[in-house]
Order: C-alpha cells, then structure tokens, then sequence
C-alpha cells in the first residue's frame, strides 16, 4: 500500500517532463520555423477546444467514443471470462480450442471491420463487436493461464481434505487467475480505446475518429489535436482504473518495493 | 519386517488407519521407479505414531496415497475400519509447505478448510476464531498469510488440521522449516493440545528425538521403495517433558534408530548399484 508521500513522489518527475515537453513545443512555435497549420501551439489547441463552438461537439464526440469503448470492453471482457472459464472446465474443448484462440491473437482484428460494416451496417453493433473482439483475447488467454497454473502445493492440499471439483474452482483457480486477468485488463483497456476509434473511422457521424477524419480533411489541426489529447487521457484513465481495481482487490498481496 | 506381521493381525474395524501392504510406483518402462515398496502399517484410534525414514525415501507419497491423492500401485487404504482406497476427504492434513491461500486472512483460510470438511459456517467460524485465541494469534486473525513467520504459518496450518472433523491427523513434517529452538517450543506446543484431546496422529519427521519425544510408536521406514524396517513403542510416560530427552530408555533407542537408518540406507545403495 503506497502512502500519500510514496505515490506523490511516482508521479512528480513524469508530470515534470510532460510539463517541459510541453513548455518546448509551446516555444517551438512562437519563435522556430514551424508553420502553425503543420503543428499548432499547446496553447491554440487548448484554446480552439474550450471555444463555445467547439467545446460542446468535442465533448459530444467524446461521449460517443466512451460509449462504445466501455461497451465493448465490457461486452469483450465479459466474453473472454466466460469462454476462459468454460475451456478450462471442458479439457477437451479447450484442447480443440485453445490453439485457435492462440494463433487468432495474430490476426489484425481491424481488417475484420470492412467485413462487420458490410454484413451488420454502420449502426452501434458492428463497431462494439469490433471493440469486443479486440479486447477478448488478452482477457481469455490471460485468464485461462491463471486457472490453469495455480499452486500444486495448494491444490494437493485441498484435494486430499476432500475439495471437489467444483470448490477447487471457486476457492483456488478462480482467485488466482483473478491476479493474471488484471493483467489482460490492463492491457484490453488501452486496446479497446484504440479500437473504438478506427472502427469510428470506417463510418459514422459521430464519436471522436469521426471528428478527428472530418477536422483532418477540413485542415483544422487545432481541433486534430484536441482529439488526439482527449483520446490518450480516456486511454490512461481506462488503464488507470483498472489499475486501482486490481490494488483494490489485490490488497491481500505482499507490498510490493517498486513498479506498478 | 515380522513386526510389520504382528500389526496385519490387528482386528479391522478397531484402527484408525491401516495401510496394507501398499507398492506404488511412478513412470512407465524404463523410467518406471518404485517409490513405496509393499508397506503396511496401522494407526490406531487416539494413538500418537511417527514415521522416521531418509529424505526422498517417499513418506510424503505415502501420504498422498493415504490422502486419496494417488491411486496405490497396488495395496489398500483402510481408514476408520472402511475402505477408503483413492478416496480424499477422510483425513485431516497438515502438509510439508503450510499452504495458506494468500488471499484469504489467516481466521478464513481456517473457515474454508474446515468447511470443506462438512462443518456448518457458523460453527467453523467460533471454532477458527476461539482457537486463534487460545494459541495467542488472535491478533492475526485478519491477517493475510504472508504477514506471519514462518513458525506462525505452522501453527495456524496445524490448527487448520486439528479443527477439522476428521479423526486422523496427517502431519508431514510439521516444524522441518524452524530453527531447533521454536522448534522445541513447537513439539512441546503441539504435545500439550494433543494431550488434551487425543487425536489419531500419524506423523513424518527428521528427526529421531522429535519422534520419540512425541509419538507412543516410531516407524522407521527404509530408503526407496520404501518398506517398514521395525517399529518400537516408546517406553516414555504421559504427560511428557524435556527432561525425559536424557532417560536412558530414551538415549538408548535413538542409539537404536540412529544405526537402524543409517543400515537402512546402506542396504539401498547396495541394492541401486546392483541394479545397474
Ligand atoms: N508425482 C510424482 N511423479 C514422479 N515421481 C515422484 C512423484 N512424487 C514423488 N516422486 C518421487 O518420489 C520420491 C519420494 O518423494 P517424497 O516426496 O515422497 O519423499 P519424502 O520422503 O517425503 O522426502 P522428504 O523427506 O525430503 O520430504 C522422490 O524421488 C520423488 O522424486
Ligand atoms: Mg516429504
């Protein structure tokens, strides 16, 4: 458990370098070579989103995003429990499976997107299947490796007391693979943000992959940009409360001395 | 080995466990090595046993078999006079490693065990938290596993094993991990629960003093295969102490032992080599 001094001081020198960062870039453009419509200040940014003609469509277009990103990870995550749970009880569906699952984390899910846009529409669905499947493989593969490598130690013990099957999996493989699943959580979180916007970009009207194609073709850079900030900090507060779920849940754990 | 016999002749129904002349066996073809070599023994009801044999000679194979865990090659498991070959969930256990889930606080990890063996909720619940009491970790109740010392960890895992309903306590190598000190603290701990309420124990150590320290009958196994070299009663009074460890009965039969294994082992390499 990180006190209040420990997580000040994680999070000081990268805020510090984000600020210099941006400090740099600021005077790149008011006193170097570069023309504003090929990269707009910080400040003109800021500026052109929290104008009162663009500011309430940015944070309409977000909503939309959120929207589908969320329901898709959900959706994603929900499926890939399901399925890991289910091929870990079956051995034999899992032997026929498992490989399958493997070699299609290979296949860019994206290109499957014309396909979706083509049977289902360019209506909500297609798109959150889209973001569903991106997310669902992390999330199975991760947790069908925790159920499966739990401790032989604790495992004989709770065979020879006389656990049953159905036990053994609640008490010991679900739990522990609850540890390996954040880790697959963690990395669909960022995926499933990602995915929203390209499967926005293969048509709609709204959401911010709409709004950052209709800005980039308009020769807005302003407003690319706001897309781009708005688009990395849903990502990172994504990731970032999957990582206070895990601390949340994961409280048993040893305190651990650095990392995350 | 005829005193193996003498226990063969005991009345099924009256002990606790009998293991009857169990052989088990890992690998296959080439590979195949055989690990408990027809070995009987029994335990019987509120009786103290120890197993002493060399490290890797399968004592705690022995167990699993016992346990249900593994199936014996050959032989039979009788516990409490019925057959219970292959079948878990008649002992209670204290395994080698105290096998503490780590998500679950130390009272819960008590709970679940002894749940699991059939005890209502609510009655595992006082039992786990009023033993915690009597053993002075109450403090530690709502801990998780890996805040306790390694002899804590021990004690509760002991505990977990008392509590439960079962008759017959399997413990293997219940103090292997301490230093000789709590090591001590810890027999004598153990010694005095087990005084007051007399389970079936069937115990595997190291050491030959622990052994006689604690058991009313030390089986002394050979090197693998594994097969009963002799069996001695202890000649010491309950309730016992410290200072029984210089009785000369108590010096002279861990003389006894001392050599016992030490032949035992002998004999072994003899045997590998000559099957080469
Ligand atoms: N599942 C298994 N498959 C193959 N070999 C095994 C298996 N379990 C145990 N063995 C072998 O059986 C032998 C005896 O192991 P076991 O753990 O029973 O010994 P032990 O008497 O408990 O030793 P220690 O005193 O060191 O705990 C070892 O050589 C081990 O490699
Ligand atoms: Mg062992």
């Amino acid at each position: 458990m990180g006190n209040k001094t420990g997580v000040w001081a994680k999070v000081w020198p990268p805020v510090i370098v984000v600020v210099a960062l941006l400090a740099c870039w600021q005077g790149a453009t008011m006193w170097g070579q570069v023309d504003s419509w090929h990269l707009p200040s910080p400040a003109s940014i800021v500026q052109e989103a929290a104008s009162a003609n663009v500011w309430p469509r940015l944070m309409e277009h977000t909503g939309a995003t959120l929207r589908l990103t969320l329901l898709g990870f959900a959706g994603g995550s929900a499926a890939g429990f399901l399925l890991a749970a289910l091929l870990h009880l079956a051995p034999g569906l899992r032997a026929a499976v498992y490989p399958l699952l493997v070699v299609s984390q290979n296949v860019p899910i994206v290109v499957i997107g014309p396909l979706l846009t083509m049977w289902l529409g360019y209506g909500l669905l297609p798109k959150v299947l889209l973001v569903m499947m991106v997310c669902f493989f992390p999330i199975s593969v991760a947790m069908l490796g925790g159920l499966t490598n739990t401790d032989a130690q604790l495992r004989n013990y709770l065979q020879m007391i006389g656990t049953g099957k159905w036990q053994l999996f609640w008490r010991l493989e679900l739990p522990h693979a609850i540890i390996h699943l954040f880790s697959g959580l963690k990395l669909a979180a960022s995926y499933s943000v990602l995915s929203a916007i390209v499967a926005e970009w293969l048509g709609t009207n709204k959401g911010l992959g709409y709004f950052m194609q209709l800005s980039a073709k308009g020769f807005m850079p302003e407003r690319v940009f706001a897309s781009v900030f708005i688009i990395v900090a849903l990502s990172l507060s994504l990731f970032g409360l999957m990582t206070l779920a895990e601390k949340l849940l994961m409280r048993w754990r040893p305190a651990k001395k650095e990392g995350n | 080995m005829n005193r193996t016999d003498d226990v063969q002749r005991t009345v099924a129904g009256s002990e606790a466990l009998e293991v009857k002349s169990v052989s088990k066996s890992f690998g296959k073809g080439a590979a195949l090595k055989e690990i408990l070599g027809g070995l009987s023994l029994t335990v019987g009801e509120g009786e103290f046993v120890s197993i002493v044999g060399p490290s890797g000679s399968g004592k705690t194979t022995l167990f699993q078999v016992i346990g249900g865990l593994e199936r014996p090659t050959s032989g039979e498991i009788w516990i409490d006079g019925r057959q219970a070959t292959g079948q878990t969930g008649h002992i209670s256990y204290m395994p080698q490693q105290s096998s503490l889930l780590p998500w679950r606080t130390v009272a819960r990890n008590i709970e679940l065990s002894l749940t699991i063996a059939g005890l209502d909720r609510n009655e595992a619940k006082r039992s786990a938290a009023e033993w915690l009491r009597r053993i002075g970790l109450e403090e530690y109740a709502k801990s998780y596993p890996h805040v306790l010392s390694g002899g804590m960890q021990q004690r509760v895992s002991f505990l977990r094993a008392l509590l439960s309903p079962q008759r017959l306590m399997l413990l293997d190598e219940p103090f292997g991990s301490l230093d000789a000190l709590t090591r001590l603290k810890m027999q004598k701990w153990l010694l005095s629960i087990w005084e007051e309420n007399r389970r079936s124990v069937l115990l595997v150590t190291h050491s030959i003093e622990e052994a006689l320290f604690l058991s009313d009958r030390v089986i002394v196994l050979s090197n693998s295969p594994a097969i009963v070299l002799e069996q001695f009663e202890v000649p010491l009074a309950r309730p016992r102490s410290e200072a029984m460890w210089t009785e000369p009965a108590f010096v002279a039969l861990k003389q006894r032992i001392y050599e016992l294994l030490q032949t035992g082992a002998g004999v072994k390499e003899e045997a590998g080599y000559a099957n080469r």
